[in-house]
């Protein structure tokens, strides 16, 4: 398989690598411990406290420093699991056929119909669980609908090549099948898809953790804009809280889709760059 | 005289190699002229056409050459005025009908756009050339208002050669254009392109892989091999007496209808790759008659009236 | 037509799983919240909304489940929701009317002005392919794209609410006055401009990406190339023949994403504490109104399928081959 690395791809790995080494080198890189008062609450950002302190005088930016490791496991873990059930029911879908495909594609079309958002809050405000967990799981099982969709049509277009009709005749047994021959070419998509799941995960986790549903006591990019809107952050001029774990969101977001965009050029021939 | 091709030279462009599809091309075609064009697949014959109407997209590119018709040189003339000649003077109709109309319009709408593009008729006056020249294919005048996935390949390959036609251009190229039909909706279609090029007095360039169907119908006939014309002349000329080894090679593989067939003859070998430049004739590999002075580039010259070959053996 | 027949039966069949999804939620969860909510109903209250929120919320142990879901079901298309917990004694039904046309009014314009924007800039970027604007717009774009919704809304709010103070902080109109007419409607806009704006950037990315995307693949088509050795006039190939076509997939998933557009405007509400349906729920999740709540997320279900469903039917008339 050839890899051709262009651009948008490159900055796309680039950024990601940037957070995962933040994340681990944390406790190198942060000034402060972010669970600890350090000076006044709601100070402005200064050359001590980079990016202000919030509401508790706890230092922002080791809060962002630190919110990287939770923001990337939770973001990445959704996204693993979201591609998982995409590609269960996609290729299932996709591979059997007949009942079994109307079945599922009726299935993946109504979660694709249904908002997405509001069934989160729904399930999560019923769950009453708080924390990084439920929002995996919820984000997860509301939102695998789309790449369910692409990932059946791909294994429906494969189903039908020569190759796998001449293992079928051959005997092969199904699940051989799709693992050994089907699988190992769908790759490219499944990474595209991936990366999309990845975006759509780390914007879920930011959106739940906003409005409470996560573990409020936890650090994550999420929480802290929870506590910064609830602080009334911006009433109180602490633009650093608001404006930073924005912004960290925004741009691992940006490259998952730079990766997600990137993939599809690589593996769609009309798209290809010339 | 209405085309006349000088050394042209086209190809693709990508990643750093550089592949000659098209390779120092020279060719004349009269008014009134039937002229196919045969080869293998891959032999540059699409390119050649796209290079002639300059439709060649990226990453294909014209190195060099002249294409001029009625005198001017399409690839120096201005866009503007090159696309306002564009199906008055020449039409073209696509290898597959499949995907050549438009999915979104009525077959009326899309004959009808080209027509008010070019011309000053009105749209009454459009209506009635529409008619007309769908009557021509034989396509009744109520399916003017279908849509293209509601016609058969058949019928879909006829609309295209109708909106062809619609200017009687002096010249309409086609790219394989019965290919991806059966034989029978084939040979009907091959007979009324026929019939209407005779009332209407137009020139054709027609390019398949099929040679044995230009052998049929065309007036006269160029063989293509690895880009490059090997040998050109009028068609029963060139079927009872072919002067290049490759010729002689094509028409000796077909099993004849009416002898017994002793044995297939095919050609050994296969294409050069066409990235790489070739050292003399680029058949030699492949030719039984290799001689010593093959591995010079053989000239394209004309042996007798009207016969050019590019061999260093014509026999 | 088959077309249109299968689009009902999908409707029907979406609408019915919202249904059950609602249905059966509030019946998986530990503890009991009906009870606390209906203990604090007075008599005041009409049996059937007591009624109704009872089958509703899964209070009633005794009636078997079937009978429950169907009188649950009589209710929800009757629209009778019952009694709000942290509105009490104002019915559901009520504060849904009253929150409603705000949110479809702000998400309707605003999301038919992005699609209408991202579909043409697509359009441009995808025929000018790997030129230097259309490296721009798709640049521009891949990066809106990571932006979620409600931070977009905070740092406009910020920027031209708090600090420029160019617009109001909230509401969807002035509350410091008693307005009316065309004065009514100027504040109505004022208010709206800001959660309007960043619906539309929030989607535009989505909208640019996609269409550029189906005009790059449209334009290997053969019928293109026909068209231009037809020598018409280059903006009739693009928007007649390249556009036209490349529009389809487009209508087809914004279809798709109603629903992730309307999270979005839920979350852009809250932020501009502007008064439609998205900020109501988020009233209902703080207080735990569950009735609010369940009615709500069928509200919101039932409109994205009706917007759904039109869209599909506004595709029939764009793809002739829908029509047989």
């Amino acid at each position: 398989m050839k890899i051709r690395l262009n651009k948008k791809a490159l900055v796309g790995a680039v950024i990601i690598l940037f957070f995962i080494l933040i994340a681990i080198l944390a406790p190198l890189l942060a000034p402060y411990d972010p669970h600890e008062f350090v000076g006044t609450p709601y100070s402005k950002p200064t050359s001590k406290y980079i990016l202000g302190l919030d509401r508790m005088g706890r230092d922002i930016l080791s809060q962002l420093i630190y919110g990287t490791r939770l923001s990337l496991i939770v973001g990445l873990t959704t996204g693993a699991l979201m591609t998982s059930i995409s590609l269960l029911i996609g290729m299932t879908a996709g591979y059997f056929g007949g009942i079994i495909d109307r079945i599922l594609s009726t299935i993946i079309d109504v979660f694709m119909v249904i908002p997405g958002l509001p069934l989160m809050i729904v399930i999560a405000s019923y769950i009453r669980l708080r924390g990084v967990v439920p929002i995996i799981l919820v984000i997860s099982f509301t939102s695998w609908a789309p790449g369910a969709r692409v990932i059946r049509a791909q294994t429906l277009t494969m189903r039908n090549r020569e190759f796998i009709l001449a293992s079928k005749i051959t005997g092969e047994k199904s699940v051989r099948i799709i693992f050994s021959e089907i699988l190992p070419n769908m790759l490219s998509l499944i990474s595209s898809d991936f990366f999309m799941a990845c975006l759509t995960a780390i914007v879920g986790e930011a959106s739940l953790e906003f409005l409470g549903f996560g573990d409020v006591s936890a650090i994550t990019w999420g929480t802290m804009l929870y506590w910064a809107q609830n602080s009334s952050a911006l009433l109180n001029n602490a633009w650093g809280w608001v404006l930073a774990p924005g912004i960290a969101i925004a741009t691992l977001g940006a490259s998952f889709a730079l990766l997600n965009f990137s993939i599809d050029e690589l593996t769609n021939p009309k798209l290809r760059e010339v | 005289m209405l085309l006349e091709i000088k050394n042209l030279t086209a190809g693709y462009k990508s990643q750093g190699k550089i592949v000659q599809a098209v390779k120092n091309v020279s060719f004349v075609l009269e008014e009134n002229d039937f002229l196919g064009i045969a080869g293998e697949s891959g032999c540059g014959k699409t390119t050649l056409l796209f290079s002639i109407l300059r439709l060649l997209k990226k990453p294909g590119e014209i190195f060099e050459g002249e294409v001029f018709f009625k005198g001017e040189d399409l690839l120096k003339m201005d866009e503007e005025k090159l696309r306002r000649k564009r199906w008055k003077e020449f039409s073209l109709v696509t290898q597959s009908a499949m995907n050549a109309l438009n999915p979104v319009f009525k077959i009326k709408d899309q004959i009808m756009d080209v027509i008010l593009e070019h011309s000053d008729y009105s749209k009454t006056e459009a209506m009635e050339i529409i008619e007309k020249v769908l009557q021509l294919v034989g396509i009744q005048k109520e399916r003017m208002d279908s849509f293209p996935h509601q016609l058969s390949g058949g019928m879909k390959q006829r609309v295209a050669i109708a909106m062809a036609l619609v200017f009687s251009p002096p010249l309409v190229v086609m790219d394989e254009p019965t290919t991806s039909l059966d034989v029978v909706v084939q040979r009907s279609i091959m007979e009324e392109i026929d019939e209407i090029r005779s009332q209407k007095k137009f020139s054709i360039i027609f390019v398949t892989h099929d040679i044995s169907l230009l052998f049929e119908i065309s007036k006269r006939i160029a063989i293509m091999y690895a880009g490059e014309i090997v040998e050109i002349g009028p068609t029963k000329q060139v079927y009872l007496s072919p002067f290049h080894p490759y010729t002689k090679g094509l028409i000796n593989s077909f099993p004849k209808l009416t002898k017994e067939t002793k044995e297939y003859k095919g050609i050994p070998g296969k294409i050069p790759d066409l990235s790489k430049p070739v050292e003399g004739c680029s058949f030699k590999d492949r030719c039984q008659y290799r001689k010593e002075l093959c591995d010079k580039r053989p000239e394209f010259k004309e042996i007798t009236s009207g016969r050019w070959v590019a061999c260093h053996f014509p026999q | 037509m088959k077309y249109l027949r299968d689009k009902i039966m999908f409707f029907l069949i979406a609408l019915l799983s919202a249904l059950i999804i609602n249905f059966i939620l509030p019946r998986m969860m530990p503890g009991d919240p009906a009870e606390r909510i209906l203990m604090k109903m007075g008599g005041e209250i009409q049996p059937e909304a007591v009624d109704a929120m009872k089958i509703a919320l899964g209070v009633d142990k005794e009636t078997p489940l079937l009978q429950q879901f169907f009188s649950y079901l009589k209710n929800t298309l009757t629209f009778n929701f019952g009694i709000s917990y942290s509105y009490y004694p104002v019915p559901v039904k009520d504060l849904i009317l009253n929150s409603l046309p705000w949110t479809i009014g702000l998400v309707g314009i605003s999301t038919l002005i992005s699609f209408v924007l991202g579909t043409s800039l697509g359009i441009r970027a995808g025929w000018n392919r790997n030129k230097p604007i259309d490296s721009f717009i798709t640049i521009c774009s891949l990066i809106i794209r990571g932006f979620p919704y409600f931070w977009l809304a905070l740092i406009l709010l910020y920027i031209f609410g708090f600090l420029l103070n160019l617009f109001p902080l909230s509401n969807a109109y002035s509350t410091h006055e008693f307005l009316k007419g065309w004065k009514f409607f100027g504040s109505v806009l004022y208010h709206g401009f800001l959660p309007g704006l960043t619906l539309v950037l929030a989607s535009l990315g989505t909208w640019i990406l996609t269409m550029r995307n189906n005009m790059v693949s449209t334009l290997s088509e053969d019928f293109i190339l026909v068209a231009e050795a037809k020598g018409l006039k280059d903006k009739d190939i693009m928007n007649k023949y390249a556009a036209r076509n490349a529009l389809l997939p487009s209508v087809t998933s914004f279809g798709l994403s109603l629903g992730y557009i309307v999270g979005g405007a839920l979350l852009t509400e809250i932020v501009f504490s502007y008064p439609g349906i998205g900020y109501l729920m988020y009233k209902g999740v703080t207080s735990q109104d569950y009735p609010l709540m369940q009615a709500i997320f069928f509200i919101i279900s039932l409109s994205v399928l009706i917007a759904n469903f039109m869209l599909d039917f506004v595709y029939m008339f764009l793809d002739p081959r829908t029509r047989g």
